[in-house]
């Protein structure tokens, strides 16, 4: 576990004379400079093939292209709301990538990069956000939960989920997703509790993408996030959670780490959400234009295409065809989702119990009377 | 068998048959292993079961609630105490917002057979936050079933049937009445856990009662029964769902209802009870539906709480209400 950063060091988590939300990092684990860079991290290693780093390409521009797609059919009224990831798609790749099969994923509703390196069908999420059900995949089938919407519920069912793998002696950890503004949940707190007293095996992966909404991360924090983990008693690292190389070594070491048994780690993925808290929110009222130019130049994928067009690992060829499979995922997201069909209404009753009740049972029924008695007249 | 066990003893047994059935049944909670809990219904099932199935938790209800989520998932049927029912709210948004929804949410493919022990109600002289009432909370929330047991008997097959059942069960114990004695057959085939009873015939009032009101109502019909008044008492047991049919059959006889609950009356039980026996048995009654209940405070010091709760007396009160319209 010396891997793995146990520094409790204090930082001034308010950035003095630096642009905002970009402070001196000494701590940051990164493998891939946001110019494209290769470098070596003394506890990080990460033995990659050129193949591997197309198929991370792969990943991040077809999570992008559906964020992207996503958006767009909000705007044109085809889903309720939507929740984009930009930005944050290294982040959510590199962790999804590092996961095994067996591993467990729990969402928050962001995750959406994540859902795709679990192969859930994106049209199962884009029926979530238009209304027609509450996530149509399958959690137990895909290994990754449904998404939580109130905030770091999700953190306490991963590592009650991790305490069962443990008495199953199953070879597996579960990996907990959690924004930043999720740290000071009550909840979050006591999920790190549990997990550390029983050395489940759980990994903490915070996004910290700066806001909760509206609130900067030093409306929530007073010191670095992954340092509160010292506290709890288990480590922390932090990662830029734009390098996908980072994050897939970080993470990895981190999930088997908990599945040899030695218990919980907190991962703080250092990012940027690049669009707005979902497409109901105005960012512009609470964040200046300045910081999203500092962060578009440590864009996810431009580096990874920039290392990968540096070291011949991918020729023109490549990103074309990938950008044209990202229009033809386009298409079918678009064209599945406004043919996606309305359920029926008496889906309203349906698995609300395992064994429902009689008084359920009565009004279903005339839920079902009432609308045929329109039928009649 | 046919034994003589209080209510307390009756649950202890009841759990540790529950954990004997099937080995994915674990117990959760804040001091139930090396203690036995606080009322000791846990008493030596960590001595005999081992800490991997009764687990002392860190002291956090939502924390207790929220792996509860977690282990169900996996599998596992857990059975999680919460010490006294004023400390259930912080666990308030896991049972609401994950146990009562996971199942529809997944349309049925995360089942979450979790049952909440929470002993409840006053009369112990205690603290406060020790002596609420919390259960229309938990009964107006789509996703959960909540009972209430009154005696030894339908304490031992109840947390059986409740740990054996595939939706997550509020589990509610009359805890001043948890050193009440009664006999309790481990070998009778018990009655549906989600079924109301009659505990008592008559026929001229029918009053409803739940978990420790039962006992008081039934004191109350043997002293109306001496003043020439016939009480016909129905035990609820099930709050959610409610089971009813044995209260309209009453109700018709009678033409008179009286719900009796510590819980405060503004949108408790009683007033649900009261909409639906009005609708149902409305060319049947007498009287209006009568609740008797805690007032709309705070639950008082415990000098006062013979002031709050109901008692014999103003169970009477309302019998005699009905029978004067």
């Amino acid at each position: 576990m010396s891997v793995l950063s146990r520094t409790t060091e204090l930082v001034d988590p308010v950035p003095g004379d630096g642009a905002p939300h970009l402070p001196d990092q000494p701590d940051l684990v990164q493998l891939l400079t946001p110019e494209g860079e290769r470098v070596e991290h003394p506890d990080y290693s990460l033995d990659v093939s050129a193949e591997e780093l197309r198929a991370l390409y792969r990943d991040l521009v077809l999570v992008r292209r559906w964020d992207v797609e996503a958006t767009a059919l909000q705007r044109q009224g085809e889903l309720g709301l939507w929740a984009s990831l930009q930005g944050q798609e290294a982040a959510q790749v590199g962790a999804g990538r590092a996961m095994a099969a067996a591993d467990m994923a729990f969402p928050t509703y962001r995750e959406h990069g994540v859902a795709w390196t679990r192969d859930v069908d994106p049209l199962h999420v884009m029926s979530l956000f238009r209304g027609v059900d509450q996530g149509g995949w399958d959690p137990v089938a895909t290994r990754f939960n449904l998404y939580t919407v109130v905030i770091g519920a999700q953190t306490l069912h991963a590592t009650g989920y991790a305490m069962g793998m443990q008495r199953d002696g199953a070879d597996g950890a579960a990996l907990a997703f959690l924004g930043d503004g999720a740290t000071s949940q009550g909840e979050v707190n006591e999920a790190m509790i549990w997990a550390a007293t029983f050395a489940a095996p759980v990994v903490f992966f915070c996004q910290n993408n700066q806001y909760a909404i509206s609130a900067p991360i030093e409306r929530q924090s007073r010191v670095p996030l992954f340092q509160r983990a010292s506290g709890f008693g288990f480590p922390g690292v932090r990662v830029d959670g734009n390098d996908v190389l980072a994050v897939l070594a970080v993470t990895r070491a981190a999930l088997a780490a908990a599945r040899e048994g030695s218990g919980p780690t907190f991962i703080e993925a250092f990012t940027y959400r690049m669009g707005a808290h979902t497409t109901s929110d105005d960012p512009s009222r609470y964040r200046l234009a300045s910081e999203l130019e500092e962060w578009a130049l440590r864009d996810p994928i431009a580096r990874l295409k920039a290392h990968l067009a540096r070291t011949g690992a991918a020729d023109r060829d490549f990103f074309d065809a990938v950008d044209a499979e990202g229009d033809e995922l386009a298409v079918r997201i678009r064209t599945g989702t406004r043919e996606m069909p309305d359920p029926a209404g008496t889906e309203i009753f349906d698995h609300v119990y395992a064994e429902t009740t009689p008084e359920l049972a009565q009004q279903r029924a005339e839920f079902v009377a009432y609308h045929a008695s329109f039928e009649e007249a | 068998m046919t034994d003589t066990l209080t209510l307390g003893k009756a649950l202890n047994l009841g759990l540790r048959r529950a954990m004997e059935d099937d080995a994915k049944v674990v117990l959760m909670g804040e001091d139930i292993g090396r203690l036995g809990g606080v009322f000791r219904i846990t008493d030596g099932l960590q001595k005999d079961f081992g800490e991997q199935r009764v687990v002392d938790t860190p002291l956090g209800e939502a924390g207790i609630l929220g792996t509860a989520v977690g282990l169900a998932m996996r599998g596992y049927r857990p059975v999680c105490e919460i010490q006294f029912d004023g400390f259930v709210f912080p666990a308030y948004n896991q049972i609401v917002t994950q146990v009562a929804k996971l199942h529809a949410r997944s349309r049925g493919r995360l089942p979450m057979p979790i049952v909440i022990r929470i002993p409840f109600g006053g009369g112990i002289g205690a603290v406060e936050h020790h002596s609420e009432s919390p259960e229309a909370y938990f009964a107006h929330t789509a996703g959960l079933k909540v009972v209430a047991v009154s005696s030894p008997a339908d304490a031992y097959w109840g947390i059986q049937q409740a740990v054996a059942h595939p939706d997550p069960v509020v589990f509610l114990e009359p805890k001043r009445r948890y050193w009440e004695k009664g006999v309790v057959d481990t070998d009778a085939t018990p009655g549906p856990l989600f079924g109301s009873r009659v505990v008592r015939g008559g026929d001229d009032v029918t009053v409803l009662a739940y978990g420790p009101m039962v006992k008081t109502v039934l004191q109350a019909a043997e002293v109306a029964a001496g003043e020439g008044r016939s009480l016909e008492v129905v035990d609820l047991r099930t709050l959610s769902p409610l089971d009813l049919d044995p209260v309209y059959d009453s109700v018709r006889r009678t033409g008179r209802c009286v719900v009796v609950h510590e819980a405060p009356v503004t949108l408790g039980l009683g007033a649900e009870i009261a909409a639906r026996v009005t609708e149902t048995c409305f060319h049947s009654l007498e009287a209006p539906v009568l609740r008797v209940g805690g007032y709309d405070t705070p639950y008082p010091p415990s000098k006062l709480e013979e002031d709050y709760l109901p008692d014999l007396d103003r169970v009477l009160d309302a019998v005699d209400r009905s029978l004067g319209f």
